[in-house]
């Protein structure tokens, strides 16, 4: 049994694209100051970003996991035009420019936005430019990743699991976490990995929303960012870690992108 | 103790109507062929799909759409044993048969396995036992909740032939100790015949037929409890001493009364010749043999013609006849070996 062959034209293409992916992977793999790695990641301002960067990102992941299994619930539930609009606006935020969303976060939340406006003057509160903005906008761009991926999940699972377990005289809750979760825990886990590795690249809505301040909300890609114009060795060192996630993500997820296993 | 439900529910364009009611220590099977909405009356009185119309158990209303009333299926204390085991893949099946069960839940849960002779595999995972093991798990973990109401949706028919028997003999003893009503769901004759008092028969939605086993088997009123009896059903008006049928043709039957009947003719009685039969009076036309089909030392020949039917002939019959060279024949059928009974 043999396939049709690829005509050559399609195969010298198909090498320049994988060339585009692979020559500035290479470029920094190649340029990276390999003696001084080590050294340049425990400095004092790459070692905070990456502090608050896990901090950030598991957060957010954690964030996403509350608000998104609920949510996909929800929208496994649904269908017809319900589903179409609800599904419309929570992956949204996958299609939507980063920056937009910060825009959008900040118009909200902002001492004279919509809900911040309320929130200053009753507790004080003030949402930008803090830790906790960076997490917001982290979650924002990173949960629908997870929501996606369990509803997947819930969508696959065999109804009748719940329904058994119904008639045993499981009320919702039980039916929830001894029977539901249990079964599409797959899809928990990789929507939740794939939700932590967006959240740990977040540029765009952090440094819109959050601002870059060192310390409080400077993750590593926003380090990087600036690192470049005072020390790309630091840059080059830090863009190697989330490099290295990303791979390992990759290696360890293979095909269980997006929906159940 | 009794069962009374009245339920009607639509699912695209399908419509299931039905009234029914079912006494304790009976069991009742709701036999019919697929997609005549057997599954759905049993979801219906789980619980699991809302319906107009109302169900209720030993006097506690289930549902009644007037009013407003639907207890939830995890309220109902119904046992619910589906075709395949549905066993929770993530639980031993010890951890299954505990999961319906209150306080000392894994005591009592063992107690059952060990009564059933399967203590071995209590800390099996679901996906280690046999097809007819699992399943034997599933009724265990249904029974051991005490239903009041036990529903079972074709519990032997995604099984080998070779364990059908297992589990049905684990079934016939839990079925045996169970006090409560039992509805069994079923499209297989025999699995009707040989677990159920009392056979309801549903096509289209519609309960056509109810009665004993025998009762039903006797006097069909649907062409599909004829097929699984084999018998001929005919129907037709009767006017006396004859029966005109819905296709024209009419049939010499004593005493057939008047009004709508049904007529029931066993393919034993009818005969087939080569050249036209002469003597007593009989029911004799020109017929064609269109399909033949050996069944044991008998053939079944289905036959056309003016009153399509089937005979049933020996195997010899069929060589003098030629009726593979030759399919015409006539067909002749005492008019006393006629059944009529009123539609």
């Amino acid at each position: 049994m043999s396939q049709a062959r690829v005509p050559a034209p399609l195969l010298a293409l198909a090498a320049g694209g994988l060339l585009l992916f692979l020559l500035p992977i290479a470029g920094l793999v190649i340029r990276a100051p390999w003696d001084q790695v080590g050294s340049q990641l425990v400095a004092p301002e790459t070692a905070t970003a990456l502090g608050l960067s896990l901090f950030c990102s598991l957060t957010a992941t954690a964030l996403a996991l509350v608000l998104g299994v609920p949510l996909a619930m929800v929208l496994a539930r649904t269908s017809g035009l319900l589903r179409s609009t609800l599904r419309a606006l929570t992956t949204l935020p996958m299609v939507l420019p980063p920056v937009v969303g910060g825009v959008a976060l900040l118009i909200a939340f902002g001492r004279r936005g919509l809900v911040g406006s309320p929130l200053h003057q009753a507790f004080g509160v003030q949402i930008p430019f803090s830790t906790a903005a960076a997490v917001m906008a982290e979650t924002f761009v990173a949960m629908p990743f997870l929501v996606i991926a369990v509803e997947g999940g819930l969508r696959g699972l065999d109804r009748r699991y719940a329904e058994a377990a119904r008639a045993l005289g499981a009320g919702s809750w039980k039916v929830f976490a001894q029977v539901t979760v249990p079964l599409v825990r797959p899809a928990i886990f990789s929507g939740a990995v794939l939700c932590w590795a967006r959240a740990l690249g977040e540029f765009g809505a952090t440094i819109t929303f959050a601002g870059n301040l060192p310390g409080r909300t400077q993750t590593v890609p926003l380090a990087v960012y600036v690192a470049l114009e005072t020390r790309p060795d630091g840059a080059i060192a830090l863009s190697l870690v989330l490099l290295a996630v990303s791979l390992a993500i990759l290696i360890a997820m293979r095909d269980r992108w997006l929906g159940a296993p | 103790m009794s069962l009374h439900a009245s339920i009607k529910t639509w699912r695209d364009r399908f419509a299931l109507d039905v009234d029914m009611t079912v006494f304790a220590g009976e069991t009742v099977a709701v036999l019919g062929p697929n997609g005549a909405g057997k599954t759905t009356l049993l979801r219906a009185l789980a619980g699991l799909i809302p319906i107009q119309g109302h169900v209720e158990l030993d006097g506690e209303v289930f549902d009644d759409s007037r009013g407003g009333r639907h207890v939830p299926t995890e309220q109902r204390r119904v046992g619910l044993v589906f075709q395949d085991h549905v066993l929770f893949p993530h639980m031993t099946v010890l951890q299954n048969v505990a999961f319906g069960l209150g306080r000392d839940s894994t005591h009592i849960a063992m107690a059952w396995l060990n009564r059933a002779g399967l203590s071995d595999k209590a800390h099996s995972m679901p996906r280690e036992l046999s097809g007819g093991q699992a399943q034997r798990v599933a009724l265990l973990r249904t029974m051991a909740t005490e239903p009041r109401l036990l529903l079972l949706d074709e519990p032997l028919s995604a099984l080998d032939v070779t364990i059908r028997a297992e589990v049905r003999r684990e079934l016939s003893r839990q079925l045996a100790g169970f006090t409560g009503i039992r509805v069994l769901v079923t499209h297989d004759p025999l699995e009707a015949m040989a677990l159920a008092d009392r056979l309801v028969v549903l096509e289209d939605g519609r309960i056509v037929q109810s009665g004993t086993p025998a009762d039903v088997t006797a006097r069909p009123r649907s062409r599909f409890v004829a097929d699984l009896a084999g018998v001929n059903l005919l129907r037709g008006h009767a006017r006396g001493d004859h029966i005109e049928l819905e296709g024209g043709a009419t049939i010499a039957a004593p005493d057939a009364g008047s009004g709508d009947v049904f007529a029931v003719i066993h393919p034993r009685a009818v005969a087939l010749y080569l050249d036209q039969p002469k003597g007593t009076p009989r029911n004799v036309w020109r017929g064609r043999a269109d399909d033949i089909d050996l069944e044991g030392d008998r053939v079944r020949v289905r036959l056309s013609g003016p009153v399509p039917m089937v005979a049933e002939v020996t195997p010899s019959a069929v060589r003098e006849l030629r009726l593979d060279a030759e399919p015409d024949v006539w067909v002749a059928v005492k008019a006393t070996e006629i059944s009529v009974y009123p539609a």
